[in-house]
């Protein structure tokens, strides 16, 4: 028996992309996540410009994880000029990552993911019958908003982050009304996992490649080294020698490839997997309590992954700005000169890398930006594949429903993958 | 009561914030869904009701020739349309394209340009069809897309704000960049929105919602040559940001780009 399924515009997906799957008996031969947003061609107008200009430009790559991209910008930039944030003003820039992830986080999770599992078109007919939880989820995702506007100037494009750090450094007073919000979300995450750990969590397993950043003594986010569950641990200026990206017809955002050991997932999965103990004592508890226990090879069980994440990020920003004291200077400077430089962090998606050349006036030569949706691409497509074969006895519709959901288990950001 | 309005929210080529405002709007957007029917929204739900819709809010620029078909079947569906943010209004940043030669930045992103389609310029969506109202801001104001909606769902005209960024800092009591910075600040010739923020944080504003009307950008420009030693291509490059491709911005930078 042939089943064809075709789904021209995908929904609750940030951005433009189809799913083609045609299945003919046991067979799947043709799965397809095909993404065909426009290149907006940032690699080559930013070529010519000055490094601290690039800071803005590269924000706009994505509306969702403008931050993300922010902060592997100038750590490539700082790493070319030979700065190093440390102390307040690196935490300052880990508080608006972690504001971030919340709002991209809970904007997934309530928003676009959950109402997969219970069977809604979307978050707001879900809230006719749950309504308590789309509040809840609402609520928590302001709390990251208003995080990243009280750091960044405004939720989306942060127009107070530069190469070395910010424009302007908060007053501690302007920080502190957000303690008693995040104190409330710590609890609300908890309550979320929890409601979270009931869905109906469809079964699929298989072996990944996992790729994350790890810092020793913290969990990762605004910084790190790569490392891969096959016990690989590279310098971010390394990532190019172990991996690549390859164009394929139908897709307008490179795929990448580990050289040697080909598809791979970056992440929550990834993230989690290869750093559960650096999560805080009560995140490790919340995720054991989920019925999470590292390796988790089953990506629809990633919902509940960024239920922990969330937690996570509330109580270690709850952390920086109980601990924030307004740094001396807002920002460090050099002098332009000439030299490489390699920038990566965790998006809300998965690693996120830049690399830049500049010349002697500061200016960029080259760029490459390589985000997380780009990566995850073939991973999608096995993951579609493997999951169609596996149930292709459902029947058509609710087979394409569960192809979109397993295509939305990595929370694909799609003119960010294409740029 | 009156049928809810049938909300229509596009996508072309951006980066997603614009339409994110709308879910950004984390304490209204339960009440507004009682005010309005979100009848097309593909970021936020799988059910899409086909057309004709009220209002349509596009975000992003047109890039392809598939694109250039797919605005004018939105326009057919569409009483009122909005083109919502930067992108949409003037092309957004990744109309710097229409300063160089296309086939450069296809080459340094892609090793097998030829597959890739797309067109030479990144052209706003008043280029290709009626727009009834602008939005400016890259991203768009929050408070200006709630206003627009309700306004529309009330049948009466949006209030936005009008001049420009300057005037808006003098009202906040912010220290002028230019002057005490030596920032280039297109503050004047920008239009109003944002509510001065970059110039609030000690920055030049760069043109998020684009030049404001009468935009006197040969004035603001001789003043960066002569205070902050600006031209040729540097002085071009403060023009070539967000709105780079609104009409007076483009102009002035084309001015300097050849100066050396």
């Amino acid at each position: 028996m042939k089943i064809n399924i075709s789904v021209d515009a995908l929904s609750r997906v940030e951005g433009e992309g189809y799913l083609k799957l045609e299945i003919s008996g046991r067979d799947v031969e043709v799965v397809r996540f095909g993404l065909y947003e426009p290149p907006r061609l940032f690699e080559g107008f930013l070529a010519g410009r000055h490094y601290g200009e690039a800071v803005d430009f590269v924000a706009r790559i994505c509306g969702i994880c403008p931050v993300a991209h922010q902060t592997s910008c100038s750590q490539a930039m700082e790493d070319a000029l030979g700065l190093e944030l440390d102390g307040p003003l690196r935490n300052l820039r880990r508080l608006i990552y972690c504001g971030e992830w919340i709002e991209s986080h809970a904007l997934h999770v309530f928003m676009l993911h959950a109402p997969d599992f219970l069977g809604y078109p979307d978050a707001l007919t879900m809230a006719q019958e749950h309504r308590q939880v789309v509040e809840m989820g609402l609520r928590i995702k302001k709390a990251g908003n208003s995080l990243v506007r009280l750091v960044g100037g405004r939720e989306i494009h942060p127009m107070s982050f530069r190469v070395g750090g910010f424009y302007q450094a908060p007053e501690p007073e302007r920080l502190r009304p957000l303690e008693v919000e995040l104190e409330w979300a710590v609890q609300a995450c908890q309550d979320a996992l929890r409601w979270l750990a009931r869905l109906p969590i469809p079964q699929y397993e298989r072996r990944y490649l996992f790729v994350s950043l790890n810092q020793p003594g913290e969990y990762p986010i605004d910084r790190g080294k790569v490392v891969t569950s096959a016990g690989q641990n590279l310098e971010p200026g390394r990532f190019l020698d172990s991996f690549e990206e390859y164009q394929v017809p139908y897709s307008t955002a490179l795929h990448a490839r580990h050289r040697s050991l080909g598809d791979y997932l970056v992440g929550p999965l990834a993230r989690f997997n290869l750093n559960f103990d650096e999560l805080s004592p009560l995140a490790r508890e919340a995720a054991l309590g989920a019925g999470l226990r590292p390796p988790v090879n089953n990506p629809f069980q990633s919902i509940l992954v960024r239920g922990v994440e969330l937690l996570y990020a509330c109580q270690e920003a709850l952390r920086l700005i109980r601990a924030y004291e307004k740094p001396r200077r807002p920002f460090l400077e050099a002098p332009n000169r000439a030299g490489r430089g390699y920038g990566v962090s965790e998006a809300p998606r998965g690693l996120l890398y830049h690399g830049y050349t500049l010349d002697g006036q500061g200016c960029i030569e080259k760029a490459t930006i390589i985000p997380p949706t780009s990566q995850n691409q073939a991973t999608i497509e096995a993951d579609v594949g493997g999951i169609a074969r596996a149930n292709r006895k459902l029947g058509k519709k609710q087979l394409t429903r569960l192809c979109e959901q397993s295509i939305r288990n990595y929370d694909p950001c799609i003119s960010c993958s294409t740029h | 009561m009156a049928s809810k309005l049938k909300l229509a929210v596009w996508k072309f080529s951006s980066c997603d914030g614009c339409q994110l405002s709308l879910l950004d709007c984390e304490d209204e957007l339960l009440a507004l869904t009682g005010a309005v029917d979100l009848a097309y929204f593909l970021e936020a739900s799988s059910a899409a009701k086909p057309g004709p819709y009220d209002i349509s809010l596009v975000e992003g620029s047109i890039l392809t020739a598939h694109d250039q078909e797919r605005v004018r079947q939105v326009r057919a569906d569409s009483k009122f349309l909005v083109a919502m943010g930067a992108c949409a209004v003037s092309g957004g940043l990744q109309a710097l394209r229409n300063f160089a030669d296309v086939n450069t930045y296809v080459k340094a992103v892609y090793q097998n340009p030829g597959r890739v389609e797309t067109l030479a310029t990144s052209s706003p969506i008043s280029d290709h069809v009626e727009v009834d109202m602008e939005l400016r801001g890259c991203p768009v104001s929050k408070d200006q897309l709630l206003e627009v909606v309700v306004a529309l769902a009330q049948g009466r005209k949006p209030d936005l704000a009008g001049g420009s960024v300057c005037l808006e800092c003098k009202r906040a009591g912010h220290a002028c960049v230019l002057v005490s910075r030596r920032a280039a600040c297109l503050g004047p010739v920008t239009q109003a929105g944002c509510g001065a923020l970059c110039p609030g944080y000690g920055r030049g504003c760069f043109g998020c919602f684009g030049p404001r009307q009468q935009a006197n950008t040969a004035s603001l420009a001789g003043v960066f040559q002569r205070r902050l030693g600006l031209g040729g291509r540097d002085l071009a490059r403060v023009f070539q940001g967000i709105s780079c491709n609104a009409d007076a911005f483009a102009q002035e930078s084309r001015q300097h780009e050849d100066q050396h």
